[in-house]
């Protein structure tokens, strides 16, 4: 079943244009990886999907599959967006000084509950459920105390962002760029913890200009991305022969 | 008499009315009224002279505009400076109030009544100018604390008000001080002896009811050797469309080796969204650290008021004493705040923190003044300072105002400041989680005055935070 169409999309942000003629299609169950050069604009593209308010879409359409019917995402906002299972794994995660990581990934969980008409979680139970999610990632359990994402290092703050992903178990997870930053051992338990994740009523979309991320989450599809859309679509085979080649060959 | 009127539109819940028979005296302001007030109260002479020689030192003052503030001139001659419930019989205990006054402080989650008294704090409840009582009045009884209404203390305990009562704050300090001194009519006086760790929490809540009336309250509080007591305030008033003055005294006194814990949450009427009316909170609040090892903390959480300016501050006298100074001040639509604290050091090894966070949003103006001054006596003095502002959309101001004085080169003082403004990127990641705008906004403002709050007794701490959701939306989204 199609989860998300993205059809002849145009955006800009200020006067730049970033998205210029995107197609994309994404069925329940699948893992895409989208790959491309340093400043092609894959980061934005995930921003828009999470409706971030800078971009502004000018042309094309975003459907987005809620409740077995195809709705312009466009119109929802940025929070509607997370709470129907949309999810993107930031390439820059934000600091949130104050605010502990377990009440924030709380508020987060309980809000989304909240819309589907579920009963929310209380302290207690919540703690049982996040430290199962914890377990998944590797993760020590004093990181819940912390504050949210502050004087974390590149790679706790990405092993935070997939952390997020498990508690909300969201049908849509966008992860951008989450091995930059990340060892090999944490590239792994990243990896690892992604795989436990898939399931056939989600799907995933890897943006990353590395081949080794794959090598953890192997990807049903690799798109090439660069110049605002997508110029190839392959198997894996076409990742190992982007990492052979470069980018070069494309021009 | 009948119900209690809500005139409040959802978004100031305490702004309603009590219906109920008061005694005033008439509008305006010479030594005729105060003389009428001392006699309703039926004040030894030297409350009348003290009120009397303040009320003329006060005729020779100006009014100040130093603060960054702007309002419109007030009319002293246009106020009552007295108003109270009336009561039908002499009462005998809480239970024994106006129905409609119980009713009133119900609505206002301080319920009076003994089966539903919040347990562990001792209340004292100042109806517009008057106490009309206080709870739990045995267990303090029993550990020596004297905690009763600045009007019985000086019927009943004369000799430690005459000593203390202008002690900390003179009547020549500043205009309102004077003007407090002249007209105060109630408020709360607190003792504890030597030694003793008050037992139960102390608490006085304010409510201003009658319209074109001030309120002056005066508390007055000694701690003595070796005592801790830790106190806290609240207040309230209805929505209004002309503007009220509260010009209140507070006089800390803590002797050697006692502390003194100062919590507040202000929530005044604010004005509504056009900036009309509203309280004007112009409050003189000082604390002595007069003994050896004595040790006084503010905590204010300033979210109400159309204009707040105060200064709660610490004369450090004793050596090795310490004061502290914890706010959170949060402005929004048209409101004002000018606050901050001096720390005055005149002992050996003084030392005080000062901690202050200050949010603006809508149209509305919030600044830090502080003054941190060390004497020449002053020996190894400390002083740490950090202020920091938050802004919240494009209209809003943030001012901070430090100034430091040092006249001892032993002294160390660290001073920090920073200003932010809630970005695009913090909000989009926050609202990317499922929160939405006004959940994120108030998380982020919550983070930011976390340490802070944390310094506040719990159940005031929890009211803290729910006030401050409550007050971003109805401000931002």
């Amino acid at each position: 079943m199609t989860m998300l169409e993205i059809k002849n999309l145009h955006a800009k942000i200020e006067e730049k244009e970033v998205l210029k003629g995107l197609n994309f299609k994404v069925n329940a169950g699948e893992v895409h990886a989208i790959m491309g050069p340093n400043g092609s604009g894959k980061s934005s593209f995930s921003k828009i999907i999470a409706g971030h308010p800078a971009y502004t879409v000018t042309a094309g359409e975003v459907l987005y599959e809620i409740n077995f019917k195809m709705k312009n995402l466009l119109e929802l906002s940025v929070d509607e967006r997370a709470k129907e299972g949309v999810f993107l794994a930031m390439q820059y995660p934000i600091e949130v000084p104050g605010v502990s990581n377990f009440h924030f990934l709380q508020m987060s969980y309980n809000a989304v509950l909240k819309h589907h008409g579920s009963e929310e979680f209380s302290e207690n139970d919540f703690r049982i459920f996040v430290k199962e999610k914890m377990k998944l990632l590797q993760m020590r359990e004093d990181f819940l105390d912390r504050d949210v994402n502050v004087g974390f290092s590149g790679g706790e703050k990405k092993r935070n962002e997939i952390l997020q992903m498990a508690v909300l178990s969201p049908r849509l997870c966008i992860l951008d760029e989450t091995d930059s930053g990340l060892d090999i051992d944490s590239l792994k338990i990243v990896g690892e913890g992604v795989n436990k994740l898939r399931s056939k009523n989600n799907a995933i979309i890897l943006i990353t200009h590395y081949q080794r991320l794959l090598d953890f989450i192997r990807p049903d599809f690799v798109h090439i991305y660069a110049d605002g859309k997508i110029q190839q679509t392959g198997g894996p085979e076409l990742a190992l022969k982007l990492e052979k080649q470069g980018y070069d060959w494309l021009k | 008499m009948t119900d209690s009127k809500n005139l409040g539109q959802g978004d100031y819940k305490y702004g309603f009315v009590t219906d109920i028979e008061t005694e005033e005296v008439p509008k305006g302001l010479n030594e005729g009224i105060i003389r009428l007030i001392s006699q309703k109260k039926n004040e030894p002479e030297w409350m009348l002279d003290y009120r009397l020689k303040a009320f003329r030192h006060w005729q020779t003052m100006t009014e100040p505009h130093w603060a960054h503030v702007t309002y419109n001139k007030i009319d002293f001659q246009d106020l009552k400076y007295y108003s109270a419930p009336k009561n039908k019989s002499e009462k005998k205990s809480l239970e024994d109030l106006d129905p409609e006054l119980l009713k009133t402080f119900e609505r206002l989650g301080i319920p009076l009544t003994e089966q539903k008294r919040i347990s562990g704090v001792a209340v004292d409840v100042v109806f517009d100018s008057v106490s009309i009582g206080q709870t739990h009045t045995e267990v303090l009884e029993k550990a020596g604390v004297i905690f009763c209404s600045i009007s019985e203390a000086i019927q009943k305990h004369p000799d430690l008000v005459k000593k203390y009562l202008g002690s900390v704050v003179p009547i020549s300090d500043n205009f309102y001080a004077a003007l407090n001194a002249a007209v105060f009519t109630d408020g709360s006086f607190c003792y504890i002896p030597k030694g003793v760790r008050c037992p139960i929490d102390l608490s006085t809540y304010f409510r201003i009811n009658a319209s074109e009336t001030g309120q002056f309250e005066r508390t007055l509080l000694i701690a003595d050797e070796g005592s801790f007591v830790n106190y806290l305030e609240g207040c309230t008033a209805p929505q209004r469309d002309e503007n009220q003055l509260h010009a209140a005294v507070v006089e800390l006194i803590a002797m050697d080796h006692a502390e003194i814990k100062y919590s507040t949450v202000q929530n005044w009427y604010t004005g509504d969204k056009q900036g009309r009316g509203g309280i004007f909170n112009f409050v003189t609040k000082r604390g002595k650290c007069a003994g050896a090892h004595s040790k006084i903390s503010w905590t204010q959480v300033e979210a109400g008021s159309a204009i707040t300016w105060k200064y709660p501050s610490v004369i450090l006298l004793g050596d090795d004493s310490e004061g502290l100074f914890y706010s959170v001040a949060l402005t929004h639509d048209y409101m004002q705040a000018d606050t901050g604290t001096k720390m005055l050091h005149i002992g050996k090894r003084t030392k005080s923190t000062i901690l202050s966070k200050g949010i603006a949003t809508g149209n509305s103006k919030s600044s830090y003044r502080g003054l941190v001054k060390i004497m020449p006596s002053a020996e190894k003095a400390r002083n740490y300072s950090q202020c920091d502002s938050m802004l919240v959309g494009p209209n809003c101001q943030a001012n901070t105002f430090p100034y430091i004085e040092v006249k001892n080169k032993t002294a160390t003082l660290e001073h920090e400041a920073t200003t932010s403004r809630i970005s695009e990127d913090q909000l989009f990641y926050l609202q990317s989680r499922g929160l939405n705008k006004e959940e994120s906004i108030s998380l982020l403002v919550n983070g930011f005055c976390k340490e802070v709050f944390k310094e506040l007794p719990l159940e005031f701490s929890v009211e803290a935070v729910k006030l401050i959701e409550m007050k971003l939306e109805n401000s931002v989204g």
